[in-house]
Parts: C-alpha cells; sequence; structure tokens
C-alpha cells in the first residue's frame, strides 16, 4: 500500500506536482497515466525517497521509504532513465543490488532467467539494446520479491513479445497479493493491465477510478452515417424522435447503438445511404480529452490535432 | 469527481494465501526470501563489488603502478649510472613517479562517485540504500582501503629497490622513521588525497568537472606561485609554494621545495582535516539534496 497525501513538487518556479493525494492498494494493477511532463516520474521518485517532497507526505505500509530496513525486499523499482552503470554487466548490477540487501546471491541468477537475459549475463550493460536494459531494470525490481513494485513506462522500447510478457507478468504479480503501480501514456496498454487508474496531468490529480468505471463512462458507441440524400434522411429521423449531430464533412452522428433501427428508417422510406457504421470511442480519446487542459507540451503539426475520425464522435457529445 | 475506489482485488482462481497471512493493518505478499535489517556491512559488499566490476578501476590503478614503479626504476637507474646522492636518503627518488601517479588515484576516486550520478546508476543505488550517509562512508571505506593498499604496495616496493640498488652510491642508509614516512605516511598522504577526490565527486556530481577541479587544486597553486613577482605578494607567493600539495607530498621525503613551511607529518594532519571538513559538505549536501 502506497499512501500520498498532498504531495508536492516545485522546481523553483515549476509545480511538477501539485497536491497529490490517492492511494495504491495491493492485489491489484493500478496505472499511472498522464501526458508528458505531467509528473509521473517526479511522483515515483518522491515515492523512493530519491527527490525531497517540497510538502505533503509519503508513505510506504505507513513509513517513510527511508525507514524501510530491507529496502528491495519490499518494493522494487523501475525508473525511467536506465539506472545502470554501463560498465558493469547484468551480473555484476544485480549482484551488488542483492548484496546492498543481504539478498542470496541465488536471486540473481533467477531473476536473470525470469527476464531472459542470462544469455547475456556476463556482457556489459552499455551494449545493450534499450529494451534489454528495461528487461535488466525489471530484474532489478524483482530482485527482492518485494510486495511492492512500481515500474514507470515498463512497455517503453520492449518488443511486442515482451509488451505481452511484461502484461502478464504485472498481472500475475498483483494477482499474488502485491502492489502493482505502473506509470504509461498509453489508456489502451492501460485498459488491458490495469484494474484502477489514477490520471494526473500538470502535476494535479484528474481521475482515481476502477478501470471498470472509467471505461463505463468513457467509452461511448454512436453510429456513424454517411447518405446523399442528407436533408431528407435529417427529417426522418427528426421525426422518429433520433437526436442526430452532425459531424465533420457530411457525416451525420447518433449517439448510441440505433444502427439498426435507423437502417430500417432508411430502406422504409427509400433513403440510399453510403454509410451505417456502429462505432466506438476509444479510451485513448477519453483519456485525451480528460488532460485536454493540462497538456503542456503539443506537437505543432500542420494538420487539425486531432484525427478526424476520433475528434468527430467527441464534438457533440 | 471521483471517488477513490477501495481496494477490490480481483480474486485469482485459487484463494490466495496473503488474504490469510498475519501482515498486520497493510495486507499484501509475503516473500519467502528471509527479510535481512541491513547495516553497513551490506553497503560495504555491495561497494566492494561495484568498484571491482568496472573496468575504470583496472586502468587507473594499473596506470598508476606502471607509472609509479617506471619511473621510479628510471630515476633509480640515472642515479646509479651517473651520479651519487651525495648523502640524500635514496628513499627520495619514490617521489617523482608518485607525483605524476597520483593523478590515478584522484581519477579513481572522482569516478567512485561521480560516475553514478553520469549514468544515473546513483538512483538505483540510493533506492537500494535509503541511508545515503551509509552509501558515503561505504564508499569512503571500500575506496580509502583499496587506494592505501595498493599504494603502499607499490610504494614499498620501489623503495626497497632504491635501496638495494643505491647502496654504494653515496646514499645515506635511511632510518626507521624515514622509512616509515616514505612508505606508510606518503600511502596515506595519497589515499586521503584519492577520498578528497571522491567527495569532490560526490558534491560536483560531473567526473570532467571533479577530476579538472582536483587537478587544478594540485597544480594552480604552483603555476600561480611562478606568476608572483612583485614584492609585495611575496609571502603570499612563499605560502602557495610550500603548501602546494606537490611540496606537502615532498616533505615526506624530506626533499621540499622550500625550507620552511610544513614537516615533519604536518601534511598527514592538514589534510586530513581539509578532507574531513569536505566529507562534512558532502554529507550534508547529499542529505539535503535530489538524488
Ligand atoms: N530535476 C528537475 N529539475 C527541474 N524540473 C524538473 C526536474 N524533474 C522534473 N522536472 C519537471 O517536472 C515536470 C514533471 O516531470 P516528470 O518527469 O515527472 O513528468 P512525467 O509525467 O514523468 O513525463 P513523461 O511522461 O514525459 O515521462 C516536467 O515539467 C519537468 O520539466
Ligand atoms: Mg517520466
Amino acid at each position: 500500500m502506497i499512501e500520498l497525501a498532498g504531495l508536492t513538487k516545485r522546481y523553483g518556479e515549476k509545480v511538477a506536482v501539485d497536491h497529490l493525494t490517492f492511494a495504491v492498494s495491493p492485489g491489484i494493477v493500478t496505472g499511472f497515466l498522464g501526458p508528458n511532463g505531467a509528473g509521473k516520474s517526479t511522483t515515483m521518485r518522491m515515492i523512493l525517497g530519491l527527490d525531497h517532497p517540497t510538502a505533503g507526505d509519503v508513505r510506504i505500509d505507513g513509513k517513510h521509504y527511508d525507514q524501510l530496513r530491507d529496502p528491495m525486499t519490499y518494493i522494487g523499482a523501475l525508473l525511467d532513465a536506465n539506472a545502470v552503470h554501463g560498465g558493469r554487466s547484468a551480473y555484476n548490477h544485480l549482484l551488488c543490488l542483492a548484496q546492498s540487501n543481504g539478498i542470496p546471491t541465488r536471486r540473481v541468477a533467477e531473476v536473470l532467467d525470469t527476464v531472459g537475459l542470462t544469455a547475456v549475463a556476463r556482457k556489459k550493460a552499455k551494449g545493450f539494446s534499450y529494451g534489454m536494459g528495461q528487461r535488466l531494470g525489471i530484474a532489478a525490481a524483482l530482485l527482492g520479491d518485494p510486495r511492492i513494485l512500481m515500474f514507470d513506462e515498463p512497455v517503453n522500447g520492449l518488443d511486442p513479445e515482451g509488451i505481452h510478457w511484461i502484461r502478464n507478468l504485472m498481472k500475475s504479480l498483483a494477482a499474488q497479493g502485491r502492489t502493482v503501480f505502473v506509470s504509461s501514456h498509453l489508456m489502451s496498454e492501460m485498459a488491458l493491465t490495469a484494474d484502477h487508474l489514477v490520471v494526473i496531468g500538470q502535476g494535479r490529480l484528474l481521475a482515481d477510478t476502477s478501470m471498470a468505471d472509467f471505461i463505463r463512462e468513457n467509452a461511448r458507441s454512436y453510429v456513424r452515417i454517411r447518405s446523399p440524400q442528407r436533408e431528407r434522411l435529417l427529417d426522418v429521423l427528426h421525426e422518429d424522435g433520433v437526436t442526430v449531430v452532425e459531424a465533420g464533412g457530411d457525416a451525420l452522428e447518433v449517439a448510441g447503438g440505433k444502427a439498426e433501427r435507423i437502417g430500417e428508417l432508411a430502406t422504409r422510406y427509400g433513403i440510399v445511404l453510403h454509410e451505417l457504421s456502429p462505432q466506438q470511442a476509444s479510451l485513448e480519446e477519453a483519456f485525451m480529452q480528460l488532460t485536454a487542459e493540462s497538456v503542456e507540451y503539443h506537437a505543432h503539426a500542420a494538420p487539425a490535432p486531432v484525427p478526424r475520425d476520433w475528434g468527430a464522435g467527441w464534438k457533440g457529445a | 469527481m471521483s471517488t477513490h475506489q477501495p481496494p477490490m482485488p480481483q480474486a485469482p482462481a485459487a484463494a490466495p494465501e496473503w488474504q490469510a497471512a498475519p501482515g498486520g493493518p497493510y495486507p499484501g505478499y509475503n516473500s519467502p526470501i528471509p527479510v535481512v535489517r541491513t547495516h553497513l556491512g551490506h553497503a560495504l559488499a555491495s561497494e566492494w563489488t561495484k568498484i571491482r566490476s568496472v573496468r575504470s578501476t583496472m586502468w587507473t590503478l594499473g596506470v598508476f603502478i606502471l607509472l609509479v614503479v617506471g619511473i621510479g626504476l628510471l630515476a633509480g637507474f640515472a642515479v646509479s649510472g651517473s651520479g651519487d646522492l651525495s648523502g640524500q636518503s635514496p628513499l627520495t627518488l619514490g617521489f617523482f613517479g608518485l607525483l605524476i601517479g597520483m593523478m590515478c588515484i584522484i581519477t579513481l576516486g572522482v569516478l567512485t562517485t561521480a560516475s553514478e550520478y553520469g549514468t544515473g546508476m546513483i538512483r538505483t543505488t540510493m533506492t537500494a540504500c535509503p541511508s545515503r550517509g551509509r552509501v558515503l562512508a561505504a564508499k569512503s571505506i571500500v575506496f580509502f582501503v583499496i587506494a592505501f593498499v595498493v599504494t603502499l604496495v607499490t610504494v614499498s616496493f620501489v623503495a626497497m629497490v632504491h635501496a638495494s640498488m643505491l647502496k654504494g652510491h653515496g646514499a645515506s642508509t635511511p632510518s626507521g622513521g624515514e622509512w616509515l614516512k616514505a612508505t606508510v605516511g606518503i600511502s596515506l598522504y595519497i589515499a586521503l588525497l584519492g577520498l578528497l577526490s571522491l567527495l569532490v565527486g560526490s558534491i560536483i556530481r560531473h567526473s570532467a568537472g571533479a577530476i579538472t577541479i582536483m587537478i587544478g587544486a594540485v597544480l594552480a597553486p604552483l603555476v600561480i606561485a611562478l606568476f608572483m613577482n612583485a614584492s609585495s605578494l611575496e609571502k603570499v607567493q612563499k605560502a602557495l609554494l610550500e603548501y602546494s600539495i606537490p611540496s606537502q607530498m615532498g616533505v615526506f621525503y624530506d626533499n621540499t621545495l622550500s625550507s620552511s613551511g610544513p614537516t615533519g607529518w604536518d601534511p598527514l594532519w592538514i589534510i586530513l582535516g581539509v578532507t574531513a571538513a569536505a566529507y562534512a559538505g558532502a554529507y550534508a549536501l547529499l542529505q539535503s539534496r535530489d538524488v
């Protein structure tokens, strides 16, 4: 259990983390989402006692991190920057960590095997690919078989097989009763792994909800229609009491799963349809909507910021 | 807007044992790995593994030994071939190799701390051992012991070679006190100089920067003194010369670059004081700064 109470971090004028209060519970995977620069990594560093909070408090099972006498068997962490000395072999890197916490040396070989780095255990870390470095970081986190695990963007740089593996790993760790706290930019990724969701933007808490609730509230379905007899179709639908929203281009949108009804109406009144497609607004879109005001670092691309077939569903909603 | 959900573990197929585990107010997974209360011994073992598992340690110490032994032997051959020492101690010849060799110890000292900041390893280190004071102590002890032992062995070897090589060349027979100063004394001095570099590395957090500062500290007083020709600055110039690190090292061989200034074991107490102050500073900064 990780508990944050009014946790705040200021770097000079910049407020990186702003009065965060939430708890991370054992037995489930908690996803930690936010756009670039939202303060996810900073929050995680404060949990680990690396950065001193400007205000507020963070406790792990009631204790401050530096009060833990056996930190690695208590909490394992993968940080964003790969925090490894490149000149040291994977084996020696893990060995020095094991020794610092009195963890039996056999664990080094075990975790190397778990993450699939046994073959390169004696190779220097600087020769590792990004994904291999990520795996080494995960090995270090697992070394003490800890009751709390914290991963900062673990899927970064992993191949599809690796992504699949880390998803299952996180789920099985949580199923064993461990606390699993994982940050990500990708809502779709979290939808597959997380049971609970904490969303922040510009350091502030935006949502703290179960994944199921978030999906129920945000993954709305609608029907997309295109017709050359647009005005006639609008009249017919209006008479039938269906609310229609004009979307981009010549498309129309109807909230809810009413595709059958619309198809029947069109047939009855002899209206030609070019498109009648049930759509699902993506969770990604819901996430972008949620964090829209707090995105600091926009890309300035020439076309509209939101892809057409995403944004359309939300203009009228 | 959003309310926090109470923990609702998705029950796995088999009844999870952790729910029954007496975990106090905080339920959770209980590892079969025995829980160990960590202490300085663990940190020492870890730092020892770290320092022996990077190539820069072998390089710096290897070059150090080569320089001290190589230059020492050259100086020995030069003197035994041509001149005679006219009553000087043969141990003084060990000075020249160390003068250059100490740069290696300085480099190793700086790298022991600063390289962890360059690579980000420091975050892993401080996560594994949240007691920052313990990390600094462990690094200091491991480095100091290695630097002292390597220097002592190398310097003693060179001193013995010199003593036997130059027996018939007008060299005096060094006393026990002279032996002690030229071996144990200078080794303690060099190891402390390396420890000072380690602390500067921890304060500066940048390898190249810290090495530059340390080399500057060794050379600057001599160079600045060279340009202080005004008579009003004569005293300052003298002090700079006498208290420069090379001159202080010379005191251990009794061939100081000037006649007054520190004598006997003074240089050791001076560097001990400076290192202690640097340790206090490095410790305070380590506690207060973010990693
Ligand atoms: N050491 C630091 N000094 C100054 N500012 C910092 C420091 N660390 C982080 N920040 C600032 O704090 C904010 C939060 O950064 P943080 O790395 O926590 O974001 P993040 O959510 O992890 O982003 P990303 O998704 O890109 O990893 C950023 O604006 C960043 O510039
Ligand atoms: Mg980050």
